[in-house]
């Protein structure tokens, strides 16, 4: 947020450096199932970030001390790849990984049913594998589409994804350049179903009605990933599906 | 690789089968299983390779950054190798710094890499003395299923044959292509009683009593190898395993072209 | 092809679908809200007069009591054997609950790691703690023969209606094959006839949707399984 460019981010069309409007959200591609040891798996596309995450569980938690009596845990890992960014990432974890994996956990815990598996985990894995603005986003979509995938039962899916602000512009979903050189940034994720906010972080300057937008633009942007997720856990099951119709 | 326990049943089935010279997933003990190689799969960096074999998968990535020479080789680059064994991998890899076997798998490719001279290290000497590229190779086991030498290794060679020095980048030259010399290829066998098979799954590499990888180059000359494991092997069958990394050796480069 | 049973639809349901607006029951893997059900899981939604519901088509194992399990010995105390169900819990096995006379500390003499167990589901408590026992007919050590795993959404159509197609299967290839609610099957008998008893099951979990699955799982055996002798 803090950098500074000549470059223009928003032209005098509204038009951004890739081609996008203000409102549009990157090229967003998932495919759910796409691991063999892991209970549940996705990879998640969105521009030029690449994500997988996995699922294990519920299993017995380890460490024990984090058991729960009444409910399963969640435990996530996020973790950036070392050739994920363009300098070179040392491997392990740092202090931004260790946050992420935090609120990524407790959105997701939000619409796990976490009290049918008390004592339990549920790990998830997020490997950003390609980084440009919006890795947590990305994973956490991955993420809950991996959840799903394993059949962990959970009220919804939880779509996430950014908006922000760049040449003064309230944009969804930023790329690297607006987020490197624009003036705010808001990741969100949210329960579908209800609305209700699970994610919520927010850095640089805005004002309430550039707030109000920005919130406005990634609700309705959530609601087309969540799409998205649906699809592609709907893709996964598909054959098996067309099948059963065929035979009856 | 991990300390999961192998029920006795499948111990006996996978010995009963080999003593039939059949494995549990059909193949016959020296055949490996399918290889699948995607490259320049990612962007950030600057040479990157997604290897299946069988049902193990590990990406690698390369990252080429100027930086000092070491003092006692002032003209030539440095090479950098790391694996990770990554929780997502499998049910019993655990998160944190990496183990003694991410170590050993790590150390075992950068062996092959290294001594075979896959990589012209005096070809990446910007001031001699001063600069030179060093060149970092991360890999990460994504799915587990036995033999992550051999994936491991595959990996690294097609990220490190597909890498672009990026020169424009840091303001020191035009981008080229790596220089690469040869195709160092890892073949691992295990023992399994006195039956030697290759390419061993998850199964059999965890009943297996000895393990041996062999790295060869173009010419089929040895470059690396490492014998893990708490058995022994005689010495008729460490040349059935020599025999064994020459031949399926070629077999792989022609697979990967 | 004839549809003269025309069934149902066989509806794939999300996490958060909505599956009933007209106040029925909540069924199984569904929740409620505001009046509502919804998917609680990935499944084929499920009426019945029960309620509304999913039947999932993945997850771990939850042990019910009752359930015959198979399971591998893990760990071994003193006065129990740690067995690997693969449910999200361990399943201690007390001394007290096997047809054996076990001294204290003198557990490995008669179980040992890597051992498989046939046993049933005595208890899960309200915090899923789970108690197995080797205390009843037929429940034992297993030895030879082959273990496959499917996922244990699919062990109810490898039994089939009735038992039909255990039935079948067991008929056909001579052999003697028991099904864990674990979704571990133990298969004994002859080489050639138990890999494609074991290769018929895998295509089970594989096309577990399909309709006509007895009458493919019988053509793939025909073919499959050795010439009888004349």
């Amino acid at each position: 947020m803090s950098g500074h460019t000549d470059m223009v981010l928003v032209d005098d069309n509204g038009m951004r450096i890739d081609g996008r409007t203000a409102t549009e959200h990157r090229p967003i591609k998932i495919e759910a199932g796409v691991l063999k040891n892991a209970d549940g798996s996705a990879y998640v596309e969105i521009g030029k970030n690449k994500v997988l995450a996995a699922v294990y569980g519920p299993r017995e938690c380890h460490p024990r001390h984090l058991q729960d009596p009444n409910k399963a845990v969640i435990q996530c890992k996020y973790n950036m790849q070392a050739f994920s960014v363009s300098d070179r990432k040392r491997p392990g974890t740092d202090r931004r990984s260790i946050e992420i994996s935090k609120i990524t956990a407790e959105a997701l815990e939000n619409v796990v049913l976490t009290e049918l598996y008390p004592r339990a985990s549920i790990d998830v894995y997020i490997e950003i594998l390609q980084a440009n603005a919006g890795t947590r986003c990305a994973g956490l979509t991955a993420a809950s589409v991996a959840l799903a995938d394993a059949g962990i039962p959970m009220r919804d899916i939880v779509p996430a994804i950014a908006a922000g602000k760049a040449d003064g512009h309230v944009l969804l979903d930023l790329n690297k350049e607006e987020d490197n050189y624009g003036q705010a940034d808001v990741p969100i994720a949210l329960v579908p179903s209800t609305d209700e906010i699970v994610l919520l972080q927010m850095d640089g300057n805005m004002t309430r009605e550039e707030f109000d937008r920005a919130i406005s633009l990634a609700v309705n942007a959530c609601h087309e990933v969540y799409d998205l997720q649906k699809d592609a856990l709907k893709r996964r099951y598909a054959v098996k599906k067309e099948e059963a119709e065929s035979d009856e | 690789m991990s300390n999961e326990v192998i029920s006795q049943i499948k111990r006996d089935h996978i010995v009963n089968l080999l003593e039939k010279g059949t494995r549990t997933d059909g193949r016959s003990p020296k055949d490996i299983r399918e290889i699948q190689v995607t490259t320049n799969c990612i962007e950030s960096a600057d040479g990157s390779a997604r290897v299946k074999l069988g049902n193990t998968e590990v990406i690698a990535g390369v990252k080429i950054i100027p930086g000092t020479p070491f003092p006692d080789t002032p003209n030539s680059g440095v090479l950098t190798t790391g694996a990770e064994l990554i929780p997502m991998a499998h049910a019993s890899f655990e998160s944190g710094p990496p183990g003694e076997d991410a170590i050993e798998l790590a150390r075992v490719v950068d062996r092959g890499i290294r001594e075979s001279g896959m990589v012209d290290v005096e070809g990446l000497c910007i001031t001699p003395g001063e600069e030179v590229w060093m060149c970092f190779i991360d890999m990460y086991a994504l799915d587990y299923d036995g033999n992550l030498f051999d994936a491991s290794n595959l990996a690294a060679v097609m990220a490190l044959r597909t890498a672009i020095i990026p020169g424009e980048q840091y303001g020191k030259g035009e981008n080229k292509p790596l220089p690469i010399t040869c195709t160092p290829i890892s073949v691992t066998s295990c023992k399994i009683g006195n039956t030697l098979i290759l390419d061993p799954n998850f199964d059999e590499e965890h009943i297996a009593s000895a393990r041996l990888t062999v790295t060869t180059d173009d010419n089929g000359n040895f470059r690396a190898m490492q014998k893990g494991g708490k058995g022994s092997i005689t010495l008729d069958e460490l040349s059935q395993c020599l025999d064994a990394a020459v031949e399926k050796g070629k077999e792989i480069r022609k697979i990967i072209g | 092809m004839e549809r003269r049973n025309a069934k149902p639809k066989r509806e794939l349901v999300l996490p958060g679908d909505l599956l009933d607006s007209t106040g029925a029951k909540v069924g199984e893997y569904a929740y409620e809200r505001d009046g509502n059900v919804y998917a609680a899981v990935l499944g084929i939604k499920n009426v019945t007069p029960a309620g509304v519901g999913v039947i999932p088509l993945h997850g771990q194992y939850m042990p019910v009591a009752g359930d015959l399990v198979i399971g591998t010995i893990n760990d071994i105390g003193p006065s129990n054997w740690m067995v690997d169900i693969n449910a999200p819990y361990p399943a201690p096995l007390h001394v007290s609950e096997v047809p054996w006379k076990v001294e204290f500390g003198d557990t490995s003499r008669f179980l040992n790691i890597g051992d498989v167990v046939l046993l049933k589901v005595l208890s899960v408590d309200e915090s899923k703690k789970i108690q197995v026992t080797m205390n009843d007919a037929g429940l034992r050590k297993i030895e030879g023969g082959m273990l496959v795993e499917i996922s244990h959404t699919k062990v109810s159509r490898v039994i089939g209606k009735s038992g039909s197609m255990i039935q079948m299967l067991k008929n056909m290839s001579d052999c003697r094959i028991t099904v864990g609610q674990n979704g571990r099957i133990w298969i004994d008998g002859e080489g050639e006839s138990a890999e494609a008893v074991a290769d018929a099951i895998k295509m089970i979990e594989e096309e577990a949707q399909s309709h006509n699955l007895t009458e493919r799982i019988k053509e793939f055996l025909e073919k499959r399984l050795p010439a009888e002798e004349e």
